[in-house]
């Protein structure tokens, strides 16, 4: 592995004095996200393997060429997982990619993001430095958690190296339950609910049908279960229901025509229903609102922007209006500080991001 | 090592200072005299003290811009106070600095039951937003033991943990957007009331910052549903390492409880001879194992985990059969602190994490320790997540005894980096821990840190000298520091 770290440090020193940018990609299985990747490709899966994991300490930590299967048949053996449920977009998809694409799947409704369940990673910065952050455990404020910040930097900082996940023990009993109702029902629903000590673990509206994911101690989900009502999911069937909808491969998302974009609308989870040309699917109580529409991007940012939001262009060919939300001047101010401080040459998946970073 | 309480070298350029800053910030309350301003030389580590140039305690944000541009034009360093409960010296004033307290805000301007958030001014204190939100059946989980007192602004500042973390996760896990001004004055804002704010995770990394980046004028926090009940076990264990391991066996069992704390003999002792809950003072640990959810959740969960502490060597269960006992057995653990006040004249409190799985062995040091520095320790610890509380009692008004004290925590914290942990779980750096931050960090590492302060602080200015040693200063505690934190000469006086 020694070797491998060098060969990515010539790479990166290289690449800072020529000036020449670097395309930081494990399995490529998130290529198409974000801004159009730049750049020597630099391929991180030759740096794999776990390099600890006890499951009495609920932390994995493993290099960032492993593939996600492997992470995650680990710990399926211990009865765990990765509680954010993180989308795999393709059978390469490594652990480093994970946590610089920072996406979260299905059960970010109950659990949380990504970024929530970091706690400490290894980098190589532009000047082909190892630096570590954060740590092994649960409880760590030595130092800035600059570990956070690299959660859904898309390869921007440098590269990671190695990652620490928190992990959490399968829930007891899950159960998929289907309701039919409308949207507006459906998000006032969902917030009413989300009040309520229920354990509910995820959940998604579209078409008039809600389905509900209950997951935690056998009596808890039979007890939501009798409370709630609805029609039960057969568990095979809920179980490549939910993978499908993780991995963008259910029916709403298949269905996209050639000119529509796939737009994702993050929103307070209780802001009103928005209407946009085309069809949408709505995860995570509200907070997560899929559009499939040919409206242009102007008009989708300005109403998830009065929505009290902001919208990413996930999937679409015209990206000429920026992949992200633009960022206020101040916060681009303090974002470009920060790569500079990190990658002082520029080299790493410039313009991933965003423009000058 | 300390921080010694004296006044600028020349005290015509202070009382000009104070003469400019009184000026420009006509209309701010503004404190100058020593008698108002003594009182915030220290926060909740009154090891630590300085007497601030000035104290100003503006009501509002304009306020707050128009004294952060005053002193930045000024280049006079600015230290944000909130309650100054903090236990490593965060907000212990800066030489020649202003402290700037936020003790005004204290407004809770919005609590949404349907999105579930409350937008607060940082000077709520943290009970005072679980009791906003009590009429909707939420609460704002993160419970330092601090929070009757503590405000949300310190907790930001912080990543404030408390009891019930493992579940339900620190400040960083539920703050959705924070509002600050920088240092120039200028408003910023991080993070966002959906999810995944566009960019960097700024919020992520502002969070703990310890007030060197901005100062926090609005917040808006998650609130999550009130459990609808609890139950805790405490168990007995009659060798420490044995409770450890019943601990590691319940993460084991797929079980994350509510709350998982553990405490040796000699606290156990101190409590009970504190508060009579009826702590079984010849076991030599005591874990308080609590699950909390629905009525049929919580009685699944006791359990599960009350077999898992029998088959663990568990020498005692008892179950909490009603709220008036649960409260009667969490009061020891949430006495520790006044106990072991009554121990000794003063406690120093150590926040080192480990993995979880080298509890016995970090007990087993600190034992040792404890003859090394002849000072009694006592231990209380998050089990849970392997956050250790040793409290090693002193009497301050012996310098020698406080300089064991220090010397003492050193090594503790020191111990638990080469264990694979971290010096603070979350008490912060601060002053305190700023030396052993040399050891857990490398030169290029702490590089790294001053860049980021850079990134959202260019001026230097905003309670600097905390949290990051310079490497100067690293390079001379290199010379003074000698493994275990045995000095070359500990006979020696040192200033």
């Amino acid at each position: 592995m020694t070797d491998t770290l060098d060969a990515f440090r010539d790479a990166i020193l290289q690449a800072s004095q020529d000036k020449t940018p670097l395309c930081l990609q494990g399995g490529g299985s998130k290529r198409w996200y974000g801004e159009t990747p730049q750049g020597e490709p630099l391929d991180t899966r030759a740096y794999r393997g776990v390099v600890a994991y006890d499951p009495a300490e609920l932390v994995i930590t493993a290099r960032c060429g492993t593939p996600l299967a492997e992470i995650e048949a680990t710990l399926a053996e211990q009865n765990q997982m990765l509680a954010f449920e993180p989308p795999h977009f393709g059978p390469d998809a490594t652990f480093g990619g994970m946590v610089a694409a920072g996406l979260s799947g299905p059960r970010r409704a109950g659990a949380g993001a990504l970024r929530d369940f970091i706690l400490g990673a290894r980098l190589m910065d532009g000047r082909g430095q190892t630096l570590s952050f954060g740590g092994q455990v649960m409880k760590n404020v030595a130092g800035y958690d600059v570990a956070r910040l690299l959660a859904g930097s898309l390869g921007t900082l440098g590269l990671i190296l190695e990652a620490s996940l928190k992990v959490l023990p399968r829930p007891f009993a899950e159960a998929t339950l289907r309701f039919e109702m409308d949207e507006a029902t459906a998000l006032a629903t969902l917030n009413a609910w989300a009040g309520q000590p229920l354990p509910v673990s995820a959940n998604v509206w579209h078409d008039g049908v809600l389905h509900l994911r209950l997951s935690g101690a056998t009596a808890a989900v039979a007890a939501a279960r009798d409370k709630l009502g609805g029609e039960k999911l057969d568990d095979a069937e809920a179980h490549s229901f939910w993978r499908a909808l993780r991995e963008q491969a259910a029916p709403f998302f298949a269905a996209r025509a050639p000119e529509e974009s796939l737009w994702r609308l993050a929103l307070p989870s209780s802001a009103a229903p928005v209407a946009l040309p085309g069809a949408q699917l709505i995860e995570w109580g509200g907070g997560q609102r899929w559009w499939r529409s040919d409206a242009d991007a102007a008009t989708v940012r300005g109403l998830a922007e009065a929505a009290g939001g902001h919208a990413t262009l996930f999937r679409g060919q015209d990206r000429a209006a920026g992949v992200f939300t633009p960022l206020p001047a101040p916060l681009m101010a303090i974002h470009r500080k920060l790569k500079a401080a990190f990658d002082p040459a520029g080299v790493f998946n410039p313009g991933r991001l965003y423009a000058g970073l | 090592m300390s921080h010694p309480n004296t006044l600028p070298p020349d005290p015509a350029d202070r009382a000009e200072l104070i003469a400019t800053l009184t000026a420009a910030l006509a209309g701010c309350r503004l404190l100058t005299d020593a008698e108002d301003t003594t009182p915030y030389e220290c926060d909740g580590l009154s090891a630590y003290r300085r007497v601030p140039l000035a104290v100003a305690l503006p009501e509002t944000e304009d306020e707050v811009r128009h004294i952060l541009k005053t002193c930045h034009a000024l280049r006079v360093p600015v230290v944000p106070r909130g309650a100054g409960t903090g236990l490593s010296g965060g907000a212990m004033p800066i030489e020649n600095g202003l402290v700037l307290s936020l003790a005004r805000f204290k407004h809770i301007l919005k609590v949404d039951p349907v999105a579930r958030t409350a937008t607060v001014q940082p000077g709520v204190r943290n009970l005072a937003i679980s009791d906003a939100a009590a009429p909707y059946g939420l609460y704002y989980a993160p419970d330092p033991s601090s929070q009757i007192a503590c405000t949300i602004g310190g907790n930001v500042a912080e990543n404030s943990g408390g009891v019930h973390c493992l579940k339900y996760g620190l400040t960083v896990n539920n703050v959705l957007k924070v509002r600050a001004i920088t240092m120039d004055g200028e408003p910023v804002e991080f993070g966002s009331l959906a999810p995944d704010a566009p960019g960097l995770d700024l919020l992520g990394v502002f969070i703990g910052s310890e007030g060197m980046f901005a100062v926090v004028t609005e917040v808006v926090v998650r609130l999550v549903p009130k459990p609808q009940t609890a139950q805790v076990i405490m168990a007995s264990f009659d060798d420490v390492a044995r409770g450890g391991d019943a601990v590691a066996a319940i993460i084991a069992a797929g079980i994350i409880p509510a709350g998982l704390e553990m405490m040796d003999r000699a606290c156990a002792r101190a409590v009970e001879e504190f508060v009579h809950a009826g702590y079984d003072t010849d076991a030599a640990a005591i874990l308080l194992c609590e699950s909390d959810g629905t009525p049929e959740e919580v009685a699944e969960e006791i359990a599960r985990m009350s077999a898992v502490l029998e088959a663990s060597g568990a020498t005692r269960i008892r179950v909490s059969q009603s709220e008036a006992e649960r409260l009667k057995f969490w009061s020891g653990r949430k006495n520790a602190f006044p106990a072991a006040g009554r121990l000794a004249p003063d406690y120093y409190c150590m926040d080192g994490t480990i993995p979880r799985r080298h509890i016995g062995t970090l007990l087993t040091r600190i034992a040792e320790m404890e003859r090394e520095y002849r000072l009694r320790c006592i231990n209380v610890f998050h089990a849970g997540d392997g956050n250790m509380h040793p409290l090693i009692l002193f009497n301050g008004n012996d310098a020698d005894e406080w300089r064991r004290a220090e010397l003492f925590g050193a090594d503790i914290l020191e111990t638990c980096v080469e264990l694979g942990g971290t010096v603070t779980g979350e008490h912060g750096v601060g002053v305190e821990k700023i030396n052993s931050m040399c050891v857990q960090f490398s030169p290029e590492e702490r590089d790294a840190f001053f860049a980021v302060k850079h990134a959202f602080d260019p001026s230097g200015l905003l309670n600097h000298d905390k949290a990051i040693p310079t490497r100067a200063r690293c390079a001379e505690y290199g010379k003074l520091h000698v493994h275990h934190g045995r000095l070359p000469h500990p006979e020696l006086p040192r200033f």
